[in-house]
């Protein structure tokens, strides 16, 4: 879709601001809550990666764009939890659960699973097809606008770049999202030359990659 | 009445953000009520992220890249196996990509769609990484993002920028700062921050850590 979320290229958001190295990762400890139960979720199988990002995607662009990283997880968390059917918004809006839990398909993480699913998930699969560029290839970022998940982001649509790596075969987020298949396709690295993103005035020594899946581009 | 229906919408606008504690906590309770969520598995999930898993375990790999030609080679190569071939209890997912910085090229990470980053070698990303001033300016002008952390990069260094929008996840293996001939890795960990592995910060020189 495209959404605010795609935020690559846009003006006006001002400058970015460093923080000390040490910080703390959580600003309120209700943060390290959500992130926790976002993991949790995931081990559990309540809902994939994608699925997730797109439920942030789905937030309206005024409170994506006012809320901080961990109020839009929040919020994700809770709209998802409703649409999958794991809670009710009744039971959200009194703090208890009063229906019976749904079956997922995944094991509740316990304390002692901890250190096993802090290690990320492989989104590898096998190769359901030969691989239709090869490092080098030119290729056009086709110009899409799915109403639903992607992963090609606005500012490459349209715009030639070169196969610079092959990362194998991935679950293609967009089917997952879409269909709820997984439906493997090829990843690669494509890089774009700064000027051919931003026009004539671009950074002369500027070069943008993004990691593009196989439906995303053509050859040229 | 104007008066009271201003005040609701005042509030409806607001509700959706403010009172995160008790939303926070009223969710955690319908979960672990329901049994999908295990309360003190989330406590351990925490600890691990405030204690455990942050930039020094990058460090110590950026620190062996630049004593060991040999495992850096193979880190270029394909940092996931060997990350793990280290043998440590820090284990890395697959599809983790490391980028070096050389004397021509200069290596940044973002993420323009939500916010990738590669926790396993780095910890949670800093607030700057998920901003939206971040991640639209980052590969657009980065040069200009650089001078906002005060790196002035030489103009005919070339600048490449990954936008992280698949399951790849990058970090950057920056150049090894002048005057550590002979340092072990536990002191040039010391060098390698955070902001070094993302690209928007250069390793610290020497004197800085003396």
């Amino acid at each position: 879709m495209d959404g605010v979320h795609d935020l690559g290229g846009m003006d006006g958001f001002g400058k970015v601001k460093p923080e000390p190295e040490d910080k703390k990762p959580f600003s309120e400890p209700w943060e390290g809550r959500v992130l926790a139960m976002a993991r949790a979720l995931g081990s559990v199988g309540a809902w994939n990666i994608d699925v997730g990002r797109h439920g942030i995607e789905r937030l309206p662009p005024h409170i994506y764009l006012a809320a901080t990283y961990y109020q839009k997880w929040q919020l994700r968390n809770e709209k998802l939890a409703v649409e999958t059917g794991l809670v009710t918004a009744e039971e959200l809006a009194a703090g208890h659960a009063n229906t019976p839990a749904k079956p997922l398909p995944g094991k509740v993480v316990r304390p002692d699973d901890i250190a096993g699913m802090l290690v990320r998930g492989s989104y590898g699969r096998p190769e359901q097809a030969p691989a239709r560029f090869k490092v080098g290839d030119r290729v056009r970022a086709r110009n899409i606008h799915p109403k639903s998940h992607t992963r090609l982001p606005r500012f490459t649509r349209g715009h030639v770049g070169t196969i610079e790596r092959i990362q194998g075969c991935h679950v293609y987020p967009d089917s997952y999202v879409a269909r709820g298949e997984e439906d493997p396709q090829w990843l690669y690295t494509v890089v774009f030359d700064g000027r051919d993103l931003w026009g004539p005035d671009s950074d002369p020594t500027l070069e943008v990659s993004i990691e593009a899946f196989e439906p995303y581009l053509e050859a040229v | 009445m104007p008066h009271d229906s201003d005040h609701t919408h005042d509030h409806d606008h607001g509700s959706e953000l403010s009172d995160m504690q008790r939303r926070v906590r009223a969710l955690e309770t319908v979960l672990a009520e329901k049994g999908y969520i295990d309360s003190e598995a989330l406590d351990r999930i925490v600890e691990a992220y405030e204690a455990r898993v942050g930039p020094h375990i990058g460090a110590m790999i950026v620190a062996k890249a630049w004593t060991d030609p040999d495992f850096k080679a193979k880190l270029l190569a394909d940092a996931s196996t060997t990350v793990r071939s280290l043998g440590i209890d820090r284990q890395v997912g697959d599809h983790l990509v490391a980028v070096e910085n050389t004397d021509d090229t200069h290596n940044v990470i973002v993420c323009t769609l939500c916010s990738c980053y590669p926790w396993d070698v780095l910890g949670l990303p800093p607030i700057w990484y998920k901003s939206t001033a971040y991640r639209s300016r980052a590969v657009k002008e980065p040069r200009a993002v650089l001078a906002d952390f005060d790196v002035t990069l030489p103009e005919d260094m070339k600048i490449r920028v990954w936008d992280s929008t698949a399951e790849t996840r990058f970090m950057v293996v920056p150049r090894r700062p002048e005057g550590t001939e002979g340092w072990s890795e536990e002191q040039l960990a010391k060098l390698v921050t955070r902001d070094s592995m993302v690209g928007t910060g250069l390793a610290r020189r020497p004197e800085e850590v003396a």
